[in-house]
């Protein structure tokens, strides 16, 4: 992190609400401590939120006393500038809205919270990655990274996604969460939510994400393994409430937090790759 | 454990497990993505969505059997072509140490992405099919391994099921390698017979080889030595940025932070910064947690100093009796990595040493170096795309340098092309002046 301060011009810290960009948060602050975080965070805001996440956000934001910068979704769909998918669903339209926010506030670095366990397009990623003026990737076109001099010139226009936990599990990361006893929006532990059942995924119910006909909702015990946008990612069932409780049950999962709530990454075999390539981090 | 300088290291889980970056290579027919396969199998890794999808593949493919190589297959280019494109990294863990593994490809490419695997491993792990016994890529792996300084060397012969376990093969191939080491100042070397596909003496020792008395594979990861790889005698600090709040809670606070490349330092020690020459002593050496009392590889800290010198990004801290060559003309064996220009005598480009940056030119191509017969050709004139040579480069700031051999941090640059900004070379450091 201090690498990328010393070397680009305009870095900026993108926040999703999600553990392993709260854990970013932690590292930036302990980076730069005594001193203060030297860079804005930027929120692509699909609205479509869990309140839990955005109040956590605002907390944060003013005890670091850092900017925060809200790339809104909804505004690029009352402005036209991109479509409502019929499903409902806004994973894949923030990517023009991230791009165009980048492309407002000429930042030349980004950070971003993407492990290479996570999916295996993210395998092969790099730690700096490098993306064209389009902010598009191109596995074909990455740096080699050695020893651990990255390589961070870019013309302008063009960019680099940074991924400090690369090499990080997702254990790693409970593991850090419990180490800095990192507040964390309740909605990663388990309770009480009314769910409905879609093709072995549980959803929670809200207003992003309507009963559709025929489909009845239930109450069950859930916590959310990885948080995204309201309308796609899922519940699962569990009765961890607790850190502990929670590096136990990741310890012994079987499936991973990708497969296991992310409607988005089900598409195809390749659906990870196809966004990231579009400009997705 | 992790030498990088940014990437923070994952955490210590509450045993304090350590980490072991090891990197593979293997001939394309080796075996290397079944072994791969076979061990985040065998130590559950493999998530059940995982092998779900890779199941459906395979019987969509028409393979006989479970085809655990396509867990490591990341990108749709790849899945087409059958082949591996770049360095793909993958995570393990067991009761006694967490894992990250390079899997460099075989083909073409082989030398970049071998290179690029090699430089962060404390281990390589090379693969040999036991019917065809040591093949010109084979030592090819094994000498960049050690032109890599990588400190510990795993020889797997595979496929031993299908030379019916025989221990006069695999004798035959480990001897033939041990000797080709010899020559190689290669470091710690162990030679161990398996078959990734059937798992023998790969969790546990197998049954179908009583006559081999070493540890089965994973036992070896598990516990070959890597504490004393560290180099905790020179201390060097490269300075990554300089703190200096500007706010009313914290005035007069100006540390240097950065990540300890090597040795250890204590506040009291004495001190000489790089390259102006001045010394002072350490006043306090801080972590977000508070102060330490003493720093080595691979914290990060940030460390005060008694006196008040010019210190900036790209300065070097070390000792007054113990420092690294202030040097502008510099000796190095450099990889070339860049497909569309080679690199010649005379050429221009940007180099990346531990937190410094500096313009250096070619003065000379000593030699190529043929990395299969390791026949030095004086006459060549240039280096293309996996080549390597021993070049003298000139500098327009001095670099703050180490042997390559002593220290693989203040030993290692990248060059960076000033046009396209690409990364075309990585540099080992023979000599500094």
């Amino acid at each position: 992190m201090r690498e990328v301060v010393a070397e680009f011009e305009r870095p900026v810290l993108l926040f999703s609400g999600g553990k392993d960009s709260i854990v970013m948060l932690r590292l930036a602050e302990k980076a730069f401590a005594p001193g203060r975080i030297p860079f804005p965070l930027v929120h692509v805001d699909t609205g479509h939120n869990f309140p839990e996440v955005l109040d956590y956000r605002d907390r944060r934001v003013e005890q670091l006393g850092i900017q925060l910068i809200v790339g809104s979704v909804q505004a690029a769909i009352d402005a036209g500038t991109v479509r409502e998918p019929g499903d409902g669903t806004r994973n894949r339209i923030q990517t023009p809205v991230l791009l165009e926010t980048i492309e407002k506030g000429r930042y030349d670095a980004l950070f971003g919270g993407a492990r290479r366990d996570e999916e295996k397009a993210r395998a092969k990623e790099r730690v700096f990655s490098f993306r064209d003026e389009f902010g598009q990737w191109d596995p074909k076109n990455q740096r080699p990274e050695l020893w651990s001099l990255y390589n961070g010139r870019v013309h302008a226009g063009e960019s680099i996604r940074v991924f400090p936990l690369s090499n990080w599990t997702e254990l790693d990361v409970w593991h850090y969460i419990a180490r800095e006893r990192i507040e964390l929006p309740a909605i990663y532990f388990a309770h009480k939510r009314e769910v409905v059942d879609r093709g072995g995924m549980l959803y929670g119910v809200n207003e992003h994400l309507p009963l559709r006909a025929g489909e009845e909702s239930f109450t069950e015990q859930v916590r959310y393994r990885t948080v995204g946008d309201a309308s796609c990612t899922a519940a699962v069932r569990s009765d961890a409430d607790s850190i502990d409780k929670v590096i136990a049950e990741v310890a012994a999962t079987r499936i991973t937090e990708r497969g296991a709530t992310r409607g988005d990454d089900k598409v195809s075999e390749a659906a990870m790759e196809d966004r990231k390539r579009e400009g997705y981090f | 454990m992790s030498t990088e300088t940014m990437v923070p290291t994952p955490v210590e889980t509450p045993r304090g497990m350590d980490l072991l970056r090891f990197a593979t290579a293997g001939s394309v027919d080796d075996g290397k993505s079944t072994l791969i396969g076979r061990l985040l199998y065998d130590t559950k890794t493999i998530f059940e969505d995982q092998l779900e999808a890779v199941e459906a593949v395979s019987k969509a493919r028409g393979d006989e059997y479970t085809n655990l190589a396509l867990l490591t297959d990341g990108l749709r280019a790849e899945r087409e072509q059958g082949i591996t494109i770049d360095v793909a990294y993958r995570y393990f863990a067991t009761p006694r140490r967490k894992f990250i593994i390079a899997d460099t490809p075989g083909h073409i490419q082989y030398t970049r992405n071998m290179v690029t695997g090699a430089s962060t491993a404390d281990l390589a792990l090379i693969l040999v099919d036991a019917r065809k016994g040591l093949v010109e890529q084979s030592r090819r792996h094994a000498f960049l391994c050690s032109l890599l300084r990588v400190p510990h060397l795993v020889l797997c012969v595979n496929k031993m099921d299908l030379v019916d376990y025989s221990q006069e093969v695999y004798e035959s191939i480990a001897n033939e390698f041990t000797d080709f080491a010899a020559k190689l100042e290669a470091p710690d070397l162990s030679v161990i017979p398996i078959s990734a596909l059937k798992g023998d003496n790969i969790v546990t020792r197998s049954d179908a080889m009583p006559w081999y008395q070493g540890p089965s594979l994973l036992h070896h990861l598990e516990h070959v030595h890597i504490g004393s790889d560290r180099n905790l005698t020179d201390v060097r600090f490269p300075v990554q940025y300089v703190i200096r709040p500007q706010s009313s809670t914290v005035t007069d606070y100006r540390g240097y932070a950065g990540q300890v490349a090597s040795g250890v330092m204590k506040p009291g020690d004495e001190v000489m910064v790089l390259p102006s020459g001045f010394t002072s002593t350490i006043s306090g050496i801080d972590t977000a947690d508070g102060p330490v009392t003493e720093a080595f590889p691979p914290m990060s800290v940030t460390v005060r100093l008694a006196d008040e010198i010019d210190i900036s990004r790209g300065d070097m801290i070390c000792r007054p009796n113990n420092a690294p060559s202030v040097a502008q003309d510099v000796e190095a064996m450099i990889c070339w990595m860049d497909e569309s220009r080679p690199l010649t005598v005379g050429g221009k480009y940007a180099i990346k040493h531990t937190t410094r940056v500096a313009r250096a030119v070619v003065r000379d191509l000593n030699y190529r170096l043929d990395v299969n017969t390791l026949h030095r050709d004086e006459t060549a004139t240039e280096l293309r795309l996996n080549e390597i040579g021993r070049v003298r480069l000139r500098t327009t700031v001095p670099l703050l340098a180490d042997e390559y051999r002593r220290n693989r941090t203040t030993g290692g640059f990248i060059i960076i092309d000033e046009g396209t900004n690409r990364t075309v070379g990585a540099g080992m450091i023979v000599e500094a002046a």
